[in-house]
Formats: C-alpha cells, structure tokens, sequence
C-alpha cells in the first residue's frame, strides 16, 4: 500500500524523544490534562493518594504506598509522552515546511504596467496582483492572470521536475513557496495571509489545528461514559464491604478505579489522531480537517472526472486512416503540414506521429503560409497558401466545408471511418486540402498506467468508481472498459455531475469526487469528500477539503486506507483496554476481599505472591502498556481490503482475545519481578 | 433423571423457536396498524377510545411528546392504583374485608405494578381484596405490559423509518396492543388455565375439614385471569404469596410449561418484529440467537449447579440435587428452567425459591438480572434493553472495521453513544448505589434473615429485581418496612423511568436520520460473528461492571460452602 509514501521521521529519533519527556511533565498541567476526562481521572486518583502519603493516612506498608503513587503519575505521564511525541513528529516536519516559507518577498503591482514595489509576502491580501519572474518564489497562492512559466514546486510535492502554470484552463493555480525557473507571470492573491496553503499545512502537522473529529468525540463520550460507570462500581464497594464489617483501604480503590477505567486507549486517543494527519501529509496529501479523513474511510463511491485524473489529459494522434485512393504518405504529410502551426498538444501529438510512423521528412511551413487558428465557430484549424488551403477539425465540420460532396462516396466512407473510431473510443479528426477529403486522423486520449489495477483494489475496498466525462457514450464505454471503473456517466455537464452525487446521497452513500478544472469546483464541494488534483485551478482546489499534492486520483486508495485505518486503530485499543480488565479483576479483587473472606483466595488464578504485589503488579502493567503501545499507535493498526467481516476477525481475535490474554501473562510476569527485586 | 432435564430445556428452546416468527408477525402487523381478524369485532371499539380520549390515530408524536405522554399515562396510573388500594375497604369484591395498606406498602405496590415490576411486598391472599386484585392490579399488569410493548415499537421505528419526524402515536400504541394482542391471548390463555385446574372464581374462600377433622379455609379467587396476564406481560405478581409455586397458580407439569413459554412468547416475537421492521428478518433471528445463547448459558450453569447439588450434604451421605425450596410437583430442571426464564425476562415469577437455590445456581437468576434482563426480556424492555447494548456493540465493532458505525442502517454517533451509556449507567447506579445504601444503614441491615454473604446476596437480589423491574424476590429478605417499600419503589420507579427516557431520545434521534445500504465495507449484523460479539460484549461490561458485588454475594457464599465454612 504505501506506494506514495515518503519516508517518514523515525518514530524515536533522539531529538524528538527527549523534548517529548520534557513535554509529557508539563502536560499535567490540568487546565491541559482536563481535555482527556479519563487521564483527568487518572491524574487526580494520583493526587489523592499522593495527598494521603504525605499526610499519612492510609494503610499499608510505606513502600508500597510510594510505588504505588508513583506508578499512578507515571501512567499520566506515559500518556501525555505519547501526545508529545506524535506532536514532536509533526513539529519537526512542520519546521521543513516553514523552511520554504522563511522569507518571501513580493513584487506587487499596482496596475496595468510592470511598474512595481517590493513588499513582504505577509502583507499581500487577497486580490493583490503581484510580478513573478524567472528565479522568484512565488510569494502568495494564487492564480495566474496572465503568462506562462514553468515552476518547481518541490518545496511542497517534492517532486523536482518543473511544471507549466498557465493563465486561463485548469492549471492556473500557483503556491507559495514554490520557485518560477522560467518565464514571468502575473498573480492575483487568493488567500489572506496566514490562511494560506503551507500556512494550513504547517499547522496540520503540528496539530495545533487539530479538532476531534465525530468518531473520536463519540469515542470519547464511550470512554467517560465507561470511566463513570466503574467508578460507580468501585465507589460502592466500601459500602457493599461494610455488610461484611470489611474495610477496603483507599489506596485499594484508587488501584482498583484505575486498573479497570479505560486509561490505555484514552493516554493514546489523541497520539493516534495526530500521527493520522502526520501520515496524511506524508501520502502528500493535504486535508483540510481530519474530518475530511475519518469520512474517507466511509466512502461508498468515487467520482472521478476522466480528464486528467483517469487519463493523461492530452489526446494523442494515434494512427492516420486515409480513404480509398488517397495514400497513408499523403494524408500524413496533409496532417504535418497542417499541424505545424497548431501548438496544442494534440497538434504537437500529430506532427509527431506523423515523423515517428510515417515518415514525414522535417520541413518548416512555406513563407507565404498563413496558420488558420482554432476557432469554437467553424471547429477548424489549418494553414493557407497561395494555392493551398489545408484544414482538420470535427468530421461534421470538414465535410460543412464541402457541401457538394454530402453524399459522395468519399463522405460515406469518411463517416464509416469516423463512426468506427468514436466507436473504438477515440476521437476522429477529418482532414481536408483545398476540397479534396483525404482521410482521418485517429486521436485518442490515454490512460494513465496501473489505473486498472488501482480500480480493482479500490473494488476491493469496498468502493464503487464512476467515471464523469463530456465526451459522447461511445468514447465514455470505451475508456471506461480500459481503465476498468465500475460505471461511468458520459455526456455528463457540471450539473449532471452534481445530479449524479445529490443522487448517491440521497441513497445514503458517501460519495468522494476527483477533479481537477473549475467546472468540478461545485461536484468537489457537494460531495462528502472532495480530493482536487494539485494540478487544477485553485477555485477546485479550494472546493474539496482535501488536495492531492501528485495529482494521482487513485491516491484516494491512500485516504481511504488512512482513515479506515484511525478508526481501526482506536475501535483495536478500545477493545485491547476492556478486555484487559478481565484479567485486572482477577488479580485486585482477591487482593482487596481477601481479608475478609479468605476463601476468596480461590479467585487468585494468577497464584500473585501477595495481595500488595498484585495490585502493584496490575498498576505496573496498566502504566507500562502505554508505552509500549505507542509504536502501534503511531504506525496505526494494519488494513487489508478484505471485507469488514474478515476484518473485525482478524482484529477481534488480536485485541480482543489477545486483550484478555495478554494481562494474564503481563501481570504474572511483573508480580514475579516485584517479587524477585523486593519491592513490596 | 439428569437426561431427562436437558431433554425439557431442549423441547423449551425448540418451541420458543417456533413461535417466534408467528407471534412476531402478529406483532408487526399491529405495529404497523395494520388489519387482524380481531378487527371486525374489536375495531369499532378501538375507534371508541379515540374519539371519547380525543385523540388523533393519525397524528405521529416526535419522541418528546411520546415520551410525555407515557410519562403523564404512567404517573396517572401510579396516583389512582395507590388510591384504589388505600380506599379498598370502601370498594366493592372484599370479601374478607380487608382495611386497605399502609402508606409505604402502598406506594411500593402501585410503583410496583406501573412499572411492570410486580414486586410483592404484600401478601396477596392476606392483605388485597378481590377488586384490586382482579381489578385495580390486573389492568395494570395489562397496562405496563402494553406499554412497554409501545416503548419497543417506538425504537424499532427510530431504526426503520428514514428522516421522519415522529415514532409513532404513544395512545394508539398502547390501545392496539392491549385490545389486539393482551387481551384476546390473555382471555385464551384464562381459559386453557382453568381447564388445567386453576381456579377463577369471585367467592372468598372455601372451607374443607381435613382428613384429621380439622376446619381448613382454602383461599380462593379470579386466579386464572390474574395468571395468564401475569406470564404473558412479564408481571410476575401472583395471587398468591407463594406465585407460581402455588398449586392454585399452577397445578401440573403442563401449566408449568405453558407458563414459561408464554413469559418468553412477546419478548422473542418482538426481535423478529424487528427484523422485518427493518427489512431483514435476519437481523432480528441474529439478535434471537445471541439472547438464546445467553438464555442457554444461564439455564445450563443454574441447572447443572442445582442438579449437583450441595458437597457438604454428599458428604453426610445425603445424595441427589438440591430440592430445598422446589416443588416436588416440578423437580430441579423445571425450576432452574424457570428460574432463568422468569429472569431472562423480567417477569419475576416464581415456582421455586431461589434464595434456596445453591450459590452458583442463585447466582444465574441475579446475573440475568443485573444484565438488564434482555434475554427475550420483559414485554418491549427486553428488546429495547437489548438494543441500546447493541448500540455499544456495533460501535466498537463499526470502528474496529474501520467505518463509521452504523446499525441496521442507521449511523451511530455520538448523540446514540451518549443516550446509550446514559440508560446503561442507570442500573449499576441505583443497584450498587442503594445496595451500598442499605448495607451500611440499620434499616437495611435488618432485612436480610441470614447473615454473611447470603444475607448480602438477598440485599443485592432484592434491589436488583426492583431496578430491572422482575419483581422476583430471592426471599429472605423482609422487605415490608418502610425502609425496604420506600427504597425499593425508588429503585423501580428509576429502573423503568430513567431508561425510557434517553432510549426514546435515541429512537427520534435515529428516525430523523436517513439510512445507508448495506455495502461492501459495512459489517454485517447478521452472522455469528455479530452474534458472539454481542454475548461478549453483554457479559464483559454487565460482569465487570457487577464483579465486585457478586464476588461479596454468591461467590464467596460459594466458597464458602465449598471450604465447609457453614456460616
């Protein structure tokens, strides 16, 4: 799966362990600790018994009242060093980051003219137009306006190779922080400062960002809820002892309370929400919120738009089909000459073709020759001579060119031609020198490599793919056949595109959407996720709430994946720390009523050596299991397409029976420890 | 004799499987007001109701107003059944003219039978007359038996309707289940219990000179009636102060048997109602397994402890099970089958006295309990009960597949998981809570007859069965004192009313919510897979929250006998 990924920070980089310690003592702090009620808890159990030590008022040996107290703090402590440390992660990828951002200045323009002023970046506002020229960073997101330049944005892809930004169409948008090597352009400011593209990122990864998302505050509830429901439990056991004239000392409850209330999944909760986004930020994508994340991992359906998500983009000239009498040297040498002057890239993909394949020898335009522009009107282009008129353009257009040939043979066969190529999927373009029709030229638009095979995981997932595309039925059935979606909708206006996901909605499906132009802006902002190519124009990439920096719309296996794999995570250890109460009864309840009701010693199945050394035993690998799952937490629990049942097998059997299990031999083997060291 | 138990238990699951489906169906097409063959006859009077009560059939209720008006309906119905006892002696069908009962008894009663409860602090065939038997306590123990139906009609609205506002009409509910359902079973059942021997009658008593000569009076009454209701509703409360132990309740081998099936005929209809609410009957078979394997677990452990009886009795060479306090009429399997059933379900009934059960065997009734009595459960609690652990459940499980969970098609979020913990608090609160209460307070230690971890077991049976709302008692436990009737009918009133509550907020809470289709990457909630984790679930967070104190009661009173510590 991590085929994006970029290698991440080493999760226990010295650097970033030791701040991280330091950070964990702050965060006791309770205004800070009150934001996780259950270490709260945990937290003010400490206190108490730390209170009652120094006033000497509990029972017990003195040693194990300190053991005691101190294995509590350590259990916050472990929990806040888990925070601290995914914090750190994102901290130091976030000084990487404010690197490209450091300092920026600004040719900001005040009008029509170049005349110019430097500014710092920071007080360019929104709607500003600002000067790029070659060498400059980009001070600002925005839009170009005017020119074309070729920019290196590895500061925020770190992808070195350059890529055109152009005004007008889909790939006018520019970011901050990235470098123009060619070229100068014009760029009208988008964002007010701060608000910026590597402004949100940085503060992504820090978390400073960070909101709960809707799992993680129901979670949370789940938690307290279960935290108030043992504390009732516990609360009453000095009553319910009364009746056997019992006396259970507070230090007793405190381990009690502690053991069984949900500490492990709670001092991780937010560790593993934190190292989400950090991960998130390594697949190169950049989320809006993690609420965009965690509903990725509920997708249903995905949208893409064809062009330049399933396909490269750019038709390309695939083969010249001439008619009948006309030769294929003939009709390659028409396209040549006619395409010489078109530059777009389907006229670049057809002087090309006709080199490789056919032959053509190289040869510059005539002097006198006159280059006919594309024009939405006639849907022509070609060159004129004095005594040459060559043109190309869509077949009912050329053949609109010869009106008196409608119903010759040639026009026949021209239609035949076309009509077997729009049906193959590609795209027929007729060409015609002065009235003579020569043939066809094959266009075909190209499909992205390994897209087939990423379709068939995301099948795997669970998630149906829709291609949207403008193009007619016939070229829609075919792409769609060879990129392998599941369906497709072709025709399709920007409208349709929204039909299409208020429909999947209202059928109660998350629908996630792809694209790239400004036609997509409303379908990204109407689904539930909504992923802009970082290529696109910056009205889609403010549209969805999530942007991905390669481009790549099958990155969506990635977010998907993330955000299955956060919920994972949590619903794993929420399971792990209930089912680790099991054994944690069986180890304090002998310990406590077993003054009182000696035969209760039956219940002692771990054989503890003593009623100390077990519950000490029980608080010891209540702290240590924080630790020790932070790795887990940080890496995230591990998903397989397989389906959500064999999933929830999987996962049950590992941290559900393995929950149960695991403490039996934890506490066994730490009560053997205490026991051998002398501690109690 | 030991084969010869299991072979009842099995022939018990086999028929509770089989009237599943009918009674659910029956279930679901009043639910769904839909017409019966009842309709030509009961119809007319059904539209009666409404228009003498001024109410709309048509109008649906957003969950508050259902809420109110069950809560006005319930509180009406707790005011004028404590006044009819008290005025008793003014009322017609006293026979024995009885004066009416003290204040204490009788709140608790009217708590009591509001709730479904049935907690007998009274004696009925010593202190009750024939009219609030019959009358004042029977149309109660129709009334919350229909009522609580509704409750589980509402919620399994909230899970079937998409975006609606409403979950129902709380009045039309209440009067469709009582005219299409209570009644006609119950006036069926009447009847086939007098053919097998029970009386039915408005005299008072009869009198019998014995074979030693002497004069014996026989109390006698509307028993059948009372009966039918009793097992049929999950009520529990007996004419007589012995209840179903009682040759009067119940004669023979065959009443016995009719009377466990009808305690759990609604409740497992209701989880096939459910499914095709939802439009899956699987969905609701998957919650039918997982309350019969916890229905089997509790039966297999009670009847294998009481069949193998007490060691230190072995010891002195008196073999066999444990009989004390069965009916020799029934015999051990019978009254483990019945333990458990009355339990599972919150009926309370008795044919056998569990406080003389072993310790481990008493312990199965107290634990069904303390679960919140949601195997088949009592009449609408029990599915309901069921569905808010359900909720806990697909949570977890939803989250551990890496989806939003969601239930049957409705997402669960945090409102759900909050509302959910809110009424799932609510029992350990009040059972550990007043159980703590009474074991450190001079009236509650009075109580129990015995002492040691038995006595302590009866404190914690007793405040459990109110809160679950059962009503059966472990006995020794003397709970006619102001003390005992005042803390008991509080626990009650908080077991039944606190829970209501925050599970209709949930049932409008998911009606408003559109539902998803089942995808690839939704779990199913319908395999074994679900069924286990739901049993899981129930018993890890029921057990662990109860742990301590069943380790204080039967546990250790297991221990104890096991180290001969005879206390």
């Amino acid at each position: 799966m991590p085929r994006h990924e970029q290698p991440g920070i080493s999760m226990f980089r010295r650097d970033l362990m030791l701040p991280a310690i330091g950070r964990a003592f702050v965060k006791l702090d309770p205004r800070l600790l009150w934001r996780n009620p259950v270490m709260f808890t945990t937290g003010m159990v400490a206190l108490l018994l730390t209170i009652l030590l120094v006033a000497g008022q509990a029972s017990g040996s003195l040693a194990f009242r300190i053991q005691l107290a101190i294995w509590l703090w350590l259990t916050v402590i472990f929990g806040n060093f888990a925070e601290a440390l995914a914090e750190g992660r994102g901290k130091a990828q976030a000084a990487s980051l404010r690197a490209a951002k450091a300092q920026l200045w600004a040719k900001a323009l005040s009008g029509a003219g170049d005349a110019c002023r430097k500014v710092p970046a920071e007080l360019l506002r929104a709607g500003d137009l600002v000067l790029v020229e070659t060498g400059d960073l980009i001070p600002a997101d925005g839009e170009v306006i005017e020119g074309v330049a070729s920019v290196n944005e590895a500061a925020i892809t770190g992808e070195s190779a350059p890529v055109i930004r152009e005004a007008g169409g889909d790939r006018s948008a520019v970011t901050a922080g990235t470098r123009v090597i060619s070229d100068s352009i014009r760029v009208r400011v988008t964002q007010e400062p701060g608000r910026g593209f590597l402004d949100r990122m940085i503060a992504l990864v820090e978390g400073a960002e960070r909101q709960k998302t809707p799992n993680e505050i129901a979670l949370t509830i789940l938690l307290v809820g279960l935290t108030i429901i043992f504390l009732i439990a516990v609360a009453t056991v000095p009553g319910l002892a009364f009746y056997a004239r019992g006396d259970v000392p507070v230090p007793l409850l405190a381990a009690l309370l502690v053991t069984l209330i949900p500490t492990t999944i709670a001092a991780l909760l937010s560790a593993i929400g934190i190292a989400g986004m950090d991960r998130l930020v390594r697949f190169n994508v950049l989320a809006k919120s993690g609420r965009a994340v965690e509903a990725a991992g509920d997708v249903d359906v995905l949208l893409l738009d064809k062009t330049g998500t399933v396909t490269i983009g750019d038709r390309h000239a695939t083969e010249f089909r001439p008619l009948s009498g006309v030769s294929e040297g003939e009709l390659a040498e028409a396209a040549y000459v006619a395409s010489l002057a078109d530059d777009t890239p389907e006229g670049r993909s057809i002087v090309a073709l006709a080199r490789e394949k056919y032959g053509v020898k190289e040869a510059p335009l005539p002097a006198d020759a006159e280059s006919i522009p594309f024009s939405a009107h006639t849907r022509l282009s070609g060159v004129r001579t004095a005594r040459l008129l060559l043109r190309k353009g869509a077949v009912d257009a050329v053949l609109k060119t010869v009106p008196e040939q409608t119903d010759s043979s040639a026009a026949t066969e021209l239609q035949r031609i076309s009509a077997e190529i729009a049906r193959s999927g590609g795209t027929p373009l007729a060409v015609v020198s002065n009235r003579r029709l020569l043939g066809i030229l094959h266009l075909k638009d190209v499909v992205k490599a390994g897209m087939r095979e990423r379709f068939a995981e995301l099948r795997g997932m669970g998630i149906r793919t829709i291609m949207i595309t403008g193009d007619n039925m016939l070229t829609a059935a075919s792409i769609a056949a060879e990129a392998g979606v599941d369906d497709f909708l072709a025709e399709a206006t920007p409208e349709d595109k929204l039909a299409l996901i208020r429909r999947e909605q209202q059928g109660g499906r998350l629908v996630a959407m792809c694209g790239d132009g400004t036609n997509d802006a409303p379908a990204l902002a109407q689904a539930d996720v909504g992923i802009a190519m970082n290529t696109g124009t910056q009205a889609a990439r403010e549209a969805g709430n999530m942007v991905d920096l390669d481009s790549d719309p099958t990155k969506m296996i990635e977010v998907v994946g993330l955000g299955k794999q956060l919920l994972m995570t949590r619903g794993s250890l929420t399971t792990f720390s209930i089912a680790n109460d099991v054994a944690k009864y069986f180890a304090i309840i002998p310990a406590i009523f077993v003054a009182f009701y000696p035969g209760l010693a039956m219940l002692n199945v771990m054989r503890l050596a003593s009623p100390q050394s077990a519950m000490l035993s029980a608080i010891i690998f209540n702290a240590l299991v924080i630790p020790s799952l932070v790795p887990l937490a940080l890496k995230g629990v591990k998903y397989r397409p397989v389906g959500a049942g064999e999933l929830l097998r999987r996962n049950l059997a590992l941290y559900g029976i393995g929950g149960i299990v695991a403490p039996f031999i934890g506490i066994k083997a730490i009560d053997l420890a205490v026991g051998g060291l002398g501690l109690v | 004799m030991i084969l010869q138990g299991w072979t009842l238990i099995l022939v018990f699951t086999l028929l509770v499987i089989l009237i599943t489906k009918p009674m659910g169906s029956w279930l679901f097409r009043v639910m769904a007001g839909g017409r019966t063959w009842l309709h030509p006859l009961l119809g007319p009077v059904e539209r009666a109701f409404y228009r003498i009560a001024g109410v709309d059939p048509d109008r649906d209720q957003g969950w508050k107003d259902y809420a109110v008006a069950m809560l006005a309906f319930s509180a009406a119905g707790m005011v004028l059944l404590y006044a009819q006892q008290r005025l008793q002696y003014y009322l017609p069908w006293n026979p024995r003219g009885f004066a009416g009962p003290a204040p204490h008894l009788a709140f608790n009663t009217a708590v009591s039978f509001v709730t479904n409860t049935n907690w007998q602090s009274y004696s009925g065939e010593s202190t009750l007359s024939n009219f609030t038997q019959a009358w004042a306590l029977a149309t109660h123990n129709f009334l919350s038996a229909a009522t609580g139906i509704a409750l589980a009609f509402a919620l399994i609205r909230g899970f079937a309707r998409r975006e609606a506002a409403g979950i129902g009409n709380f009045w039309v509910d209440l009067t469709r289940v009582t005219l299409y359902i209570l009644l006609p079973c119950a006036f069926v059942y009447a009847l086939v219990l007098i053919a097998g021997g029970v009386p039915q009658t408005l005299a008072g008593s009869a009198a019998a000179t014995t074979l030693e000569g002497a004069r014996q009076v026989i109390v006698l009454g509307p028993v059948a009636s009372q009966e039918a209701i009793k097992m049929l509703g999950t009520n529990g409360g007996g004419f007589f102060n012995a209840n179903s132990a009682h040759p009067f309740e119940n004669p023979t081998a065959w009443t016995d048997f009719l009377q466990m099936l009808s305690i759990f005929s609604i409740g497992a209809g209701l989880t096939w109602c459910f499914g095709r609410a939802v439009g899956n009957v699987r969905q609701g078979w998957a919650i039918f397994s997982a309350m019969l394997i916890l229905f089997l677990l509790g039966v297999a452990i009670c009847y294998w402890q009481e069949a193998a009886g007490n060691p230190n009795l072995h010891a002195l060479g008196i073999a066999g099970g444990n009989m004390e306090g069965k009916e020799a009429r029934f015999g051990i399997a019978a009254s483990a089958l019945f333990a458990t059933v009355t339990t599972d379900a919150s009926c309370g009934a008795v044919n056998a006295m569990h406080d003389s059960f072993t310790a481990l065997g008493g312990l199965v009734p107290l634990v069904d309990i303390q679960l919140g009595e949601i195997v088949f459960g009592g009449v609408g609690s029990g599915l309901y009960g069921f569905l808010l652990f359900a909720i806990l459940a697909i949570f977890i499980a939803g989250l551990m597949v890496g989806r939003s969970p969601e239930y049957v098609g409705k997402k669960i979020e945090a409102r759900e998981v909050k509302l959910a913990l809110l009424a799932i608090a609510v029992p350990p609160l009040v059972i550990l809570g007043f159980s703590a209460i009474a074991s450190v307070t001079r009236a509650g230690l009075a109580g129990p007859l015995n002492h040691g971890p038995h006595g302590f077991s009866e404190i914690l049976y007793a405040f459990s069965s109110a809160v679950g709302n059962n009503g059966s008692a472990f006995a020794g436990l003397n709970a006619a004192t102001p003390f005992y009737d005042g803390m008991l009918g509080a626990a009650m009133f908080f077991g039944r009313f606190f829970m209501i509550v925050p599970m209709l907020a949930i049932a409008g809470s998911l009606a408003a919510k559109r539902r998803t289709p089942e995808g690839a990457g939704s779990f199913p909630t319908t395999g074994p897979l679900w069924v286990g984790l739901l049993v899981g679930i129930i018993l890890i967070v029921g057990g662990l929250t109860f742990m301590p104190s069943l380790v204080l009661g039967p546990v250790a009173d297991q221990l104890a006998t096991i180290n001969a510590h005879l206390e």
